[in-house]
């Protein structure tokens, strides 16, 4: 092809074709290609040499240990149910924190609003890391708020039921506490999107039809703002059902979420197949239902 | 009890936000079954008179009372007034018949009760067959039609229409102010309009109150303040008119003679009360109220110019007559006959006469 | 209306009571003089003279930053182009796989994308050859392949805001679709860009699960180094770095404010200086 013919292509369909496949072809190979391993992973078998996997042997080419046991073995069940346990209700938590948050953002003067949401957002940007530390200050036996909320404790109840200090860390509190903590940004910045989008005159118009502001609340806000509520419910919890910081920093080592049990199986035991067949099932059960309700959302969003 | 309660009896009413005073001191009567609009320029305080009727806003001063019933600190849904939101402000996630509907949920009716209601909604505007859409999925009009009938579903002693037209295109526009009129008259609900467009403001009211900076310059029928302004505010906002400062020579046997310089001579008019000799004052002129011809006509008021500028509509004319003082006139004339050169209408720097009834002239103190 | 909002003003004032609280407290704990960390023994700053003298911190601090700078410039171009992408051609084979690829990894639990990564490294090098060892091209790799779907949304979605009718001027008036991507639709979303490289920047430099499934000996990043110390406990000096790294942001959050504030009331002052004018 001589230079004239490459220029023309590149001017009429070429420059298009780059743009579409330099960051295609970078996510077919650095992030679905992984991936499929993982999943290839997953129906092997754990072997002691390196890397700690093969094909076939003993068991037929596709073993579904890894699968069989995630359902049957008490600990990789009882991680997923914690993890989703814990994951629910730091969801419905940062839910019941965050809407009012995010009502009130809509509600103050101009001025203010924006100085608030770069406090909401400010967290966002200091280490997350971090953030999961500072609570671990707080929550610690001898800590200031340890002992206020100790004191607080021990002034209220009868004098039996005093303790030495309030036993925060290392319990699955600590980990739904500092889930809301961390994730309650990723909540109320969708809430506050869809709901500062709300015409004020369909508040009017529902006082001027006589419904009480609660009345109102109830018929026109909360309906109009349930995509925000499911944004924001699926960005809380399907990171947080996945959390390996959190748990392993402030949680109780002796009910393990799922996230530390995929991360032990692959480093300490060295057992792949068994962590890859972990990895896929929460995959399925976390990006499942987004991918289904995304789905639907664009549909529905195309009759209109 | 004295002379019959007015059913809307706006009293002294002001609205000031921080140092803007929206509505001063505004007092108005309305009577039941009226259309009644407030008409007048954007921040004219028309809007926020409305908001202070529908309860979103409450007054600094004054009181309003509707039905004998003071309407202070009543909230907004408690107030037997709705209202039709410029924005029509209907519920997107809910059907037009919910939409409707919404209202009755705090009426103490049976379902079957509130089901008819709708019904008997949906029949007066016309959308039985789009009961069951959502509002994004129905055109402008339709959305007009929802909105007016939601407002009426609780039958309110008042409905109050912000800009109830504006939304709408010319034509649709048209059609809807008979709708409108025409629904006023089955419901019997008397409407307060408010409105930025004047045609609209006469075709549709029973009375217009014309506002400006918080004020109300003037109330009366459609026809009062077309042709009886009471100020020159009004005079200029409603309809086209051309004004001259005058000062008065002389009054007599009810009758004015004003020396005019811009038109270049004396002008008859009607007598004014409250004027005196050698007072200054405004003598204004609607264009249609001015007769324009070749030759200069009996009688008082008339005046040589040369035409400047000539619209022609077909069924009349629009003159731009440019007159000896150098002041330009606008008149109106209809083009009534058809024919020969005889009858030929003045054309572009014909010499012309411009004459006018000395009824027709308005005269303000101003 | 002015109605009062007493539930919804105090559930403000608890949930950034919430936010805050914690964070002072370890800026306050920074400058105690005690070794134990939950027990006040003065004032000192002791603390920051031993973590700027402590030659690990530096160095996995400037690995961090390099790594954070490569990857958000690299992440930057790759997700702008995939959000131009995305935005203007509506139809390409492949097109609804390439939208899934671009969420997945939003979504995707940390840990998954760790340990898929390091297989895939893993058996690249049986495969391959490559990588002969982990580190940062590892670790660079991996990041930009997390934090470009960041930049792709912020693109796509400023590009779904921007009027088409700009582009399809420049065009008539001759220029080539990637010249008009070149000289318009760059320059447009520019802000949305830059927004998207900051973001990027910062999620490289916090990321601690996906980089310490990614790295080899010898590459400790801060964010690692920190995981390791915090795994043991609470202590000063971490209450120390983590002051200083939360200020920094802080002073940055604010500076950004303030400029864009002033930009605000400029392009405002401007408008009515111009209306003024007109009228």
């Amino acid at each position: 092809m001589d230079r004239k013919r490459l220029a023309l292509w590149f001017d009429r369909k070429g420059w298009s074709d780059i743009l579409i496949l330099a960051p295609y072809v970078w996510l077919l190979l650095f992030f679905l290609l992984p991936f499929i391993i993982v999943v290839g992973m997953s129906v092997g078998t754990k072997t002691p040499t390196a890397p700690p996997i093969s094909f076939g042997g003993d068991y037929p080419l596709i073993n579904l240990q890894g699968y069989v046991r995630t359902v049957a073995d008490s600990l990789y069940f009882r991680a997923f149910i914690t993890s989703l346990v814990s994951a629910g209700i730091a969801t419905v938590l940062c839910l019941l924190i965050g809407y009012p948050m995010a009502l009130g953002l809509t509600r103050v003067s101009r001025s203010w609003r924006n100085i608030l949401l770069m406090l909401v957002i400010l967290p966002f940007w200091t280490s997350f890391l971090l953030r999961v530390y500072a609570w671990m200050g707080l929550m610690g036996k001898s800590s200031w708020f340890n002992a206020g909320l100790t004191s607080l404790w021990n002034d209220i109840v009868p004098a039996s039921w005093a303790v030495e200090f309030v036993p925060m860390m290392h319990s699955n509190f600590a980990v739904v506490l500092v889930m809301v903590y961390t994730y309650l940004p990723f909540m109320i910045l969708p809430l506050y999107a869809s709901l500062e989008r709300l015409d004020p005159t369909l508040d009017e118009a529902a006082l001027d039809l006589g419904s009480k502001p609660w009345q109102v609340f109830l018929d026109v806000t909360l309906p109009q703002s349930i995509p925000g509520i499911i944004a924001g419910g699926m960005l809380v919890f399907i990171p947080a059902a996945g959390e390996l910081v959190i748990p392993t920093l402030v949680g109780d080592a002796s009910s393990p979420m799922i996230g530390r049990v995929i991360s032990d199986q692959f480093s300490a035991a060295r057992d792949w197949p068994m962590a890859s067949a972990i990895a896929v099932v929460l995959l399925v059960l976390m990006v499942g239902p987004a991918v289904l309700y995304s789905h639907f959302q664009a549909k529905a969003e195309g009759s209109k | 009890m004295a002379a019959a309660e007015p059913f809307l009896r706006i009293e002294n009413i002001s609205k000031s936000f921080g140092t803007f005073q929206a509505v001063r001191n505004v007092s108005l009567n309305v009577e039941k079954g009226e259309i009644f609009s407030l008409l007048g320029g954007s921040g004219c305080g028309k809007t926020t008179l409305l908001r202070m009727l529908a309860g979103f806003e409450e007054p600094s001063g004054g009181k309003i009372y509707l039905d004998g019933r003071d309407m202070t600190g009543v909230a907004p849904w408690d107030r037997p007034v709705h209202m039709m939101f410029q924005s029509y402000a209907l519920f997107p996630h809910m059907t037009v018949e919910k939409n409707i509907g919404y209202g009755l949920k705090h009426e103490k009716l049976s379902p079957q009760q509130k089901a008819d209601r709708v019904r008997e909604m949906l029949e007066l505007v016309q959308l039985v067959p789009y009961a069951t859409r959502k509002p994004h999925q129905i055109s402008g009009g339709q959305r007009q039609r929802v909105a007016l009938a939601r407002a009426l579903a609780r039958q309110p002693k008042l409905l109050l229409l912000d800009e109830p037209l504006a939304a709408l295109d010319k034509k649709l526009r048209e059609r809807t102010q008979f709708e409108l009129m025409a629904i006023q008259a089955r419901t019997g609900v008397t409407f307060i309009v408010v409105t930025h467009d004047q045609e609209e403001a006469m075709t549709l009211s029973d009375r217009i109150a014309v506002m400006d900076k918080g004020e109300v310059k003037q109330v009366g029928s459609p026809g009062d303040i077309y042709e009886f302004p009471n100020s020159r505010f009004v005079a200029d906002f409603i309809g086209s008119i051309t004004s001259f400062p005058a000062t008065i020579l002389a009054r007599s046997e009810a009758q004015l003679r004003l020396s005019v310089p811009a038109l270049g001579g004396d002008v008859v008019a009607r007598d004014v009360p409250g004027l005196s000799e050698g007072q200054d004052a405004t003598v204004s002129i609607r264009p249609e109220k001015l007769h324009i011809s070749r030759d200069r006509p009996e009688g008082a008021n008339a005046f040589p110019g040369k035409v400047k500028d000539l619209a022609y509509f077909g069924k009349d004319s629009l003159y731009r007559v440019v007159l000896s003082s150098g002041a330009l006139v606008q008149a109106h004339a209809v083009n009534a006959s058809r024919g020969g050169e005889a009858s030929r209408a003045p054309g572009w720097d014909d010499q012309v006469w411009i004459s006018f009834d000395p009824a027709s002239a308005i005269v303000l103190a101003e | 209306m002015k109605r009062r909002h007493t539930f919804l003003v105090s559930m403000l004032a608890f949930g950034f009571a919430f936010f805050y609280i914690p964070i002072l407290s370890m800026i306050v704990y920074s400058f105690n003089e005690s070794r134990l960390a939950s027990v006040w023994g003065g004032f000192s700053t002791k603390w920051y003279v031993s973590l700027f003298s402590n030659k690990q911190v530096i160095d996995a601090l400037m690995l961090s930053l390099e790594i954070a700078f490569v990857s958000a410039c690299v992440a930057t171009i790759l997700g702008t182009m995939a959000g131009i992408a995305l935005a203007r051609f509506t139809k390409f084979r492949g097109r609804l796989l390439f939208s899934g690829l671009v969420t997945a990894p939003l979504i995707m639990p940390e840990v998954i994308t760790g340990i898929s990564s390091l297989m895939f490294f893993i058996m690249m090098a049986q495969w391959i050859g490559w990588p002969e060892q982990r580190g940062f091209s590892t670790v660079t790799l991996s990041h930009i392949t997390f934090s470009m779907v960041f930049v792709t949304t912020i693109v796509q979605a400023r590009m779904l805001q921007s009027d088409r009718a700009i582009e399809e001027a420049a065009m008539d008036l001759g220029s080539k679709p990637w010249e008009v991507m070149r000289d318009v639709t760059v320059p447009v979303i520019f802000p949305a860009i830059m927004s998207g490289w900051l973001l990027a920047f910062t999620i490289s430099l916090d990321d601690v699960v996906i980089t310490s499934f990614t790295t080899g000996p010898g590459s400790t990043t801060l964010p690692l180094l920190i995981w390791s110390k915090v795994k043991l406990g609470v202590t000063p000096d971490i209450n120390a770095l983590a002051t200083l790294m939360v200020s920094t942001v802080a002073v940055g959050v604010a500076i950004a404010g303030v400029v864009m504030n002033r930009a605000e009331r400029r392009r405002q002052l401007d408008e009515q200086m111009a209306f003024r004018a007109n009228g």
